[in-house]
């Protein structure tokens, strides 16, 4: 065992600035400067409005994107030192519009990372039984395709694939935001259970602070490329830092 | 002595030439799909050839059928005999709409499905054959359609040459100012295209996801 490796946290942030060049005015800095470390095991929530960096944020986290300066390590090391298809297969991605692919029945999409790391086929078909109980879906779905679920059936079909190969890392990028609001509280709910148990290190992007208050071990507030605050729930109910008493304001009380 | 009556008189040409007319659109579309398709991939890989390939292949479309012809015949190998030359030039004119199809279909592929195949580690080449070729088939197949049924009817053009195939009977016909000679070769050469479309066409169908 590494010791001080495994005493690291799992992602860590350092000077982490993200630019794009724009066409022909200068470069857009969609990033600046960004320090933060995601611990083994927590949920952290990256909360902000649309275009606060939250999605650019987590897309760095698994090389989609790469710093335009500043150092991100993943376990330990440096995501631009990763084979990047090892990386990625090591953290499950779960995005808002689910990304399910449509000509593929729920248990290819499942099986997808299982499949390309060359598990045998009964390892697989056990796995899927397995992540379907899981996330709470009856095995009967596996044969169905993505077009014939409900929203949330497609939302736990999308938990369940990421959660496949049991990566150590989760990146949820708004899993719930186009759900109906009992669908994505069931769905809420659940993943606590989930999370319980399984003990992921979780980054949870999403602009409802009630969700991120609910699922948060600690919130990490964004704005225009910034982190503003990084606080536990009960930190960031008794801040007096000005956007995140905006938050409250905005959201009312009771929280 | 009306239509029906002469197509059945000559029923082992009128079926010769159908066989021909059918070798030069299958030989042809067939090459052109083993071109058309892998340049359709390769440029959505290599944006900045995007431009030279498409636009090479629009020129082509533009050149009028018989210079086409006529340019190609000083060719070596393939300008020895009609057919190889009509194949060549069929083949030619197929590939705008194979190139471009292919293009489009692949990048008509929603991003968020293929940015979630990436950001679960898929190396490129997997996604290209599990997830976007397989979204793109129906569009695709749609420019094996175009191409196929364009093909059908400037295939007639290659009797000039002679190549043979179903425009024998038009330029005959026109020589000999008998409609029913020109019908003989027509009306074969437009079924052929309508079954080519609906056959493809319910292909198409099949193959395509939303």
């Amino acid at each position: 065992m590494n010791d001080s490796a495994e005493n690291r946290p799992a992602i860590e942030f350092r000077h982490v600035s993200y630019r794009v060049n724009g066409n022909g005015d200068a470069a857009r800095e969609l990033l600046h400067d960004l320090n933060l470390e995601v611990q083994r095991g927590e949920t952290l929530v990256l909360l902000g409005r649309s275009g606060s960096g939250k999605t650019t944020t987590l897309k760095l986290i698994n090389r989609l994107l790469t710093p335009s300066s500043g150092e991100l390590r993943v376990e330990a090391r440096p995501t631009r030192d990763w084979d990047v298809i090892r990386l990625r297969r090591m953290i499950g991605y779960v995005i808002q519009e689910v990304g399910l692919f449509p000509h593929f029945n729920v248990e290819r999409n499942i099986s997808l990372v299982p499949k390309i790391e060359n598990w045998p086929a009964d390892r697989i078909h056990a796995r899927v039984l397995e992540l379907l109980q899981l996330v709470g879906l009856n095995s009967e779905i596996a044969s169905r395709y993505p077009r014939e679920l409900s929203g949330g059936q497609r939302q736990r079909v999308g938990v369940a694939r990421a959660l496949a190969a049991d990566p150590p890392i989760l990146l949820m990028d708004e899993p719930f935001g186009a759900l109906d609001l009992i669908t994505r509280a069931e769905l809420q709910r659940e993943f606590l259970e989930l999370q319980k148990r399984l003990r992921k290190t979780v980054v949870f992007v999403t602009h409802d602070l009630r969700e991120a208050l609910l699922l948060g071990t600690r919130i990490a507030l964004m704005e225009a490329g910034k982190l503003v605050s990084i606080q536990t729930r009960e930190e960031f109910l008794n801040s007096t830092e000005p956007l995140a008493a905006a938050y409250k304001q905005a959201f009312g009380t009771p929280l | 002595m009306n239509l029906w009556q002469f197509m059945l008189q000559n029923r082992t040409e009128v079926l010769e030439l159908t066989f021909e007319h059918l070798k030069l659109v299958g030989i042809s579309t067939f090459l052109a799909v083993l071109v058309g398709i892998p340049l359709g991939i390769l440029i959505t890989r290599w944006p900045s050839l995007n431009k030279p390939v498409l636009g090479g292949a629009n020129i082509i479309q533009t050149i009028p059928s018989l210079a086409l012809f006529g340019f190609l015949l000083p060719a070596p190998w393939i300008g020895a005999r009609a057919d190889r030359l009509a194949i060549l030039a069929l083949a030619l004119y197929a590939l705008l709409p194979l190139i471009r199809n292919t293009y489009a279909g692949i990048q008509g592929v929603d991003r968020s499905i293929v940015e979630a195949g990436r950001g679960m580690g898929m190396t490129d080449r997997q996604l290209l054959f599990q997830v976007e070729l397989p979204l793109a088939l129906g569009v695709i197949i749609a420019g094996v359609r175009v191409a196929t049924v364009i093909s059908v009817g400037l295939a007639t053009i290659a009797a000039a040459i002679g190549a043979g195939g179903l425009g024998e009977y038009i330029f005959r016909g026109l020589a000999m100012v008998n409609n029913q000679v020109i019908l003989a070769g027509a009306i074969p050469a437009a079924a052929m295209a309508l079954l080519a479309d609906v056959s493809l066409g319910w292909i198409e169908k099949r193959l395509s996801h939303l």
